[in-house]
């Protein structure tokens, strides 16, 4: 009643919109000032790893193939990598909270008793997982920064990118989870969520693969990602950068329709 | 006739046996989902990190002369039964007490506070085998072991992820809010320990001042008797040692989370 849908909202079949996802982002905001602890610490995560790498696998591998093929140090490999891992990351275990949400807290059943609709649930908590990213973001930007590891002033758009990889992650795996029905199940994302981690030349280069296997990896959304932030650290661009930037959006497009369709059918019909 | 009672007293084992039954009865139905964890977990790392991250490492002084891959194997074995032990134990323990209440249901029948932690230990004992068996099996696909130390492998593992397991059932046995306690545990104590403990680079490149952590962890004592098993290269007193610590873990953590099953269960 008080929201007055736009012309795109009238040209798109979308009739869950009601202009309040920023009630859900306020909601979540307060929810987390009681655990802020654990918020913060989730960008503890990537400095772990990246000190690992300083410490450990640099001394392992000092030195690999870069994205314009001249060798880089290791730990500068892996920085943007694992940069990229952990907005995806954030977003996804975001999606841990929503499954409580909406299996046993019925949260969502309350949400949408008032004038909210599925819509605005998707991009509230969409809103809230890329706020939560950029946090991380900007916090493990600030370390590389600080240890030499970004090359370039491009590095600075590594965060619209990292908030462009919350926003697709989250909206995907919103609608992916909504069709988890026990706690047990939350093990597929895992099952998932591990691999592309590990296998989207996160910690080694694309050509160590058998190429029948490149094609399959080129296929992870994380490997895009990926590309596209180990480029920007390094200041290289390729044609290829706007392709991992498209499969981006259209994961994001993706997403949002899927998860607020999921949750439109779970909870209104 | 009336005064038949229905409940028969049960011995000990017998009453813990019979929460892995309950266990069993769960797990025929679900085990799809639980595959990553039963194996497959490590079995991932080990091709990543083993094959893929090893492809660029030179076998040197770092992996004790041998190829990245048989380097790291028994250690992964040993990393992936910490993380079982402790994801078995976390949220599935409280849920017991808390959500599930199936520990209040089970010990208003003959069957002791003490027999649903045995249950819950014994249960967590087979997974872990069964896991590190998992495990062992496909990384022999991979020729990730160099000889028959393999099956000791899979015994330290047991033993490591018991030692994990017990220590967080203690924990959860007197976690009574599940806000942040587990999130926690895993972000300040599972990765670092995943990181740091010797499985992926040996923890001399660690700084001094932070590497009596890694003595702490038990991951740390059960890699180190891994590794030995496949690799040879420790002493007869080392060994020792090290299956001393994790005895002694998995001693002092029942003895609390026995305390604290009483606590909460019979009150």
């Amino acid at each position: 009643m008080t929201a007055r849908p736009g012309l795109l909202l009238r040209i798109l079949p979308i009739t869950g919109y009601h202009g309040r996802a920023g009630a859900l982002i306020e909601r979540s905001l307060v929810v987390s000032g009681r655990s802020w602890l654990i918020l913060v610490s989730g960008a503890l995560e990537p400095l772990l790893y990246l000190l690992a790498f300083q410490i450990g696998f640099g001394k392992l591998v000092t030195t690999v193939a870069g994205p314009d093929g001249r060798p880089m140090s290791y730990v500068a490999f892996v920085a943007p990598a694992l940069l990229a891992a952990s907005a995806m990351n954030g977003a996804v275990f975001e999606s841990y909270n929503m499954f409580f949400k909406l299996r046993y807290a019925n949260h969502y059943e309350a949400v949408l008793a008032t004038p909210v609709g599925p819509l605005d649930v998707a991009l509230g908590e969409i809103g809230w997982a890329m706020l939560r990213g950029g946090l991380y973001t900007v916090a493990f930007m600030g370390i590389t920064g600080a240890m030499g590891l970004l090359t370039s002033w491009w590095a600075l758009a590594l965060l619209p990118v990292a908030l462009l990889v919350s926003f697709a992650f989250s909206a995907i795996s919103m609608a992916l989870v909504s069709f988890l029905k026990s706690t047990s199940q939350l093990d597929y994302i895992q099952l998932v969520l591990m691999p592309m981690f590990l296998f989207s030349t996160t910690f080694f280069p694309l050509a160590v693969y058998p190429e029948a296997l490149q094609w399959l990896v080129r296929c992870f959304p994380l490997y895009h990602a990926i590309e596209l932030m180990r480029g920007l650290a390094a200041g290289f661009f390729s044609w290829g950068m706007a392709g991992n930037l498209a499969y981006l959006l259209a994961l994001a497009a993706l997403g949002v329709w899927g998860a607020t369709r999921r949750i439109a059918k779970l909870l209104l019909t | 006739m009336a005064t038949a009672s229905a409940a028969r007293v049960v011995g000990p084992l017998r009453g813990a046996w019979l929460r892995v039954e309950g266990h069993w009865t769960w797990y025929r139905r679900h085990w799809v989902s639980t595959l990553y964890s039963t194996g497959l977990q490590p079995v991932v790392f080990l091709a990543a990190m083993g094959l893929g991250f090893g492809s660029q490492v030179k076998a040197g002084p770092a992996t004790g002369g041998v190829p990245y891959l048989v380097y790291l194997a028994p250690a992964l074995l040993v990393a992936g039964a910490a993380q079982l032990g402790i994801g078995e134990s976390s949220y599935p323990v409280l849920s017991g007490f808390k959500w599930q209440k199936d520990y209040l249901a089970v010990t208003a029948t003959p069957v002791s506070p003490g027999q649903v932690l045995g249950g819950h230990l014994i249960w967590t004992t087979l997974r872990l085998t069964t896991a590190g068996l998992v495990y062992g099996l496909i990384a022999l696909l991979f020729g990730a072991w160099p000889n028959a130390g393999a099956l000791i492998v899979v015994l330290v593992g047991t033993l490591t992820g018991l030692a994990c397991a017990v220590l967080v059932t203690a924990l959860a046995a007197y976690t009574f809010d599940e806000g942040q306690r587990f999130g926690l545990l895993f972000r300040f104590v599972l990765t670092p320990m995943t990181l740091f403990s010797g499985t992926f680079f040996p923890i001399t490149q660690i700084p001094v001042f932070l590497r009596w952590l890694a003595w702490l962890s038990p991951l740390w004592h059960g890699t180190e008797l891994a590794r030995a098993a496949t690799l040879g290269g420790l002493g007869a007193g080392a060994v020792l040692g090290h299956l001393a610590y994790l005895i002694v873990l998995v001693l002092a953590g029942w003895a609390i989370a026995h305390r604290g099953f009483y606590r909460r269960l019979v009150a």
